[in-house]
């Protein structure tokens, strides 16, 4: 009997039963259940593309500037 | 633009870093929780700052072998992106620290390390600032730049391992493991490193063409004053 139920918990701790399992690490489930998350990725896509578009604008600028440089040069 | 393919990339990867970093994912830990995530967004910070420096000392090399005005821009233009995102990467894991150590500031070997390595750099933009005649400050800032990526090396890699550090990473074991960084999260946090150091050379190269531009203004006015 004694040995049986020590096979039983090894089973189970092996297996990974619920019942017996590691302490529960709180996460952020329940925004990310919400679709809450989304609004959060959005926001920041937002935000970098819209830094991004900024850079790519300067950079067009500068190109710009240069070929005239370049002209001015000659 | 045709030249300009890896800005694209960077932007993509970049994306891919908001899109996966947030919504893939994690292991469950203890401590950090959710913040683990931090990884993706905090840890480049470092890697780029690591990479511009890096390319910037190679710069200073090159500029005392053959000393262009080029290479020195190069080289200081780098070095200014590169402590752009040290800062970043400093106040970044402030806020971190701040929730899972209970303080930002602990005096944390890696936090140290990083902080004085920062002020290594400081300290290059005050010795050029320092000096009027160009070529010489060329020349001892390539010099110093070259001496202050060797002081980086070991504040940032070395020490913090030796010590006993709450930074994942130290007190010995060093490599990725320490992150408890499973493959899951590598498929993230790797493409997000790669895509900061591309957006770093960019806002680096724009840097050094203003640098450019403005350098051969100067050099056109002087032969009119001539």
């Amino acid at each position: 009997m004694k040995k049986t139920a020590k096979l039983l918990a090894f089973l189970m701790v092996a297996m990974g039963y619920p019942g017996v399992a590691q302490p529960v690490v709180e996460m952020a489930d329940t925004m990310r259940s919400e679709g809450k998350i989304y609004v959060v990725v959005a926001i920041m896509l937002v935000i970098f593309l819209g830094l991004m578009a900024y850079l790519f604008l300067m950079d067009r600028k500068i190109s710009r500037l240069e070929k005239r440089m370049a002209e001015k040069k000659r | 633009m045709k030249k300009g393919w890896w800005k694209i990339v960077a932007v993509v990867l970049l994306v891919y870093t908001i899109i996966g970093g947030l919504l893939f994912s994690v292991p469950r830990l203890s401590i950090v929780n959710e913040t683990v995530r931090a990884l993706y967004f905090h840890v480049p910070m470092w890697f780029g700052m690591v990479t511009l420096f890096l390319i910037s000392a190679v710069f200073a090399i090159r500029y005392l072998r053959d000393p262009k005005t080029e290479y020195d821009i190069y080289s200081v233009e780098f070095a200014n992106v590169g402590l752009a995102f040290g800062v970043l990467g400093i106040f970044t894991g402030m806020i971190w620290a701040n929730y899972t150590w209970g303080s930002p500031w602990h005096g944390d070997p890696k936090q140290t390390g990083a902080a004085i390595a920062l002020l290594v750099y400081l300290a290059y933009f005050v010795l050029r600032g320092s000096l009027n005649n160009e070529e010489q400050r060329a020349r001892l800032s390539a010099v110093y730049s070259i001496f202050a990526f060797a002081a980086m090396i070991p504040l940032i890699f070395i020490i913090p391992r030796l010590q006993d550090s709450m930074h994942p990473g130290s007190g010995g074991n060093p490599g990725f493991n320490m992150y408890d960084l499973d493959n899951r999260m590598r498929a993230v946090f790797y493409p997000a490193c790669t895509g900061w150091i591309l957006v770093g050379g960019w806002l680096a190269t724009l840097r050094i063409r203003m640098r450019l531009m403005a350098n051969d203004l100067n050099e056109i006015e002087d032969e009119k004053n001539r």
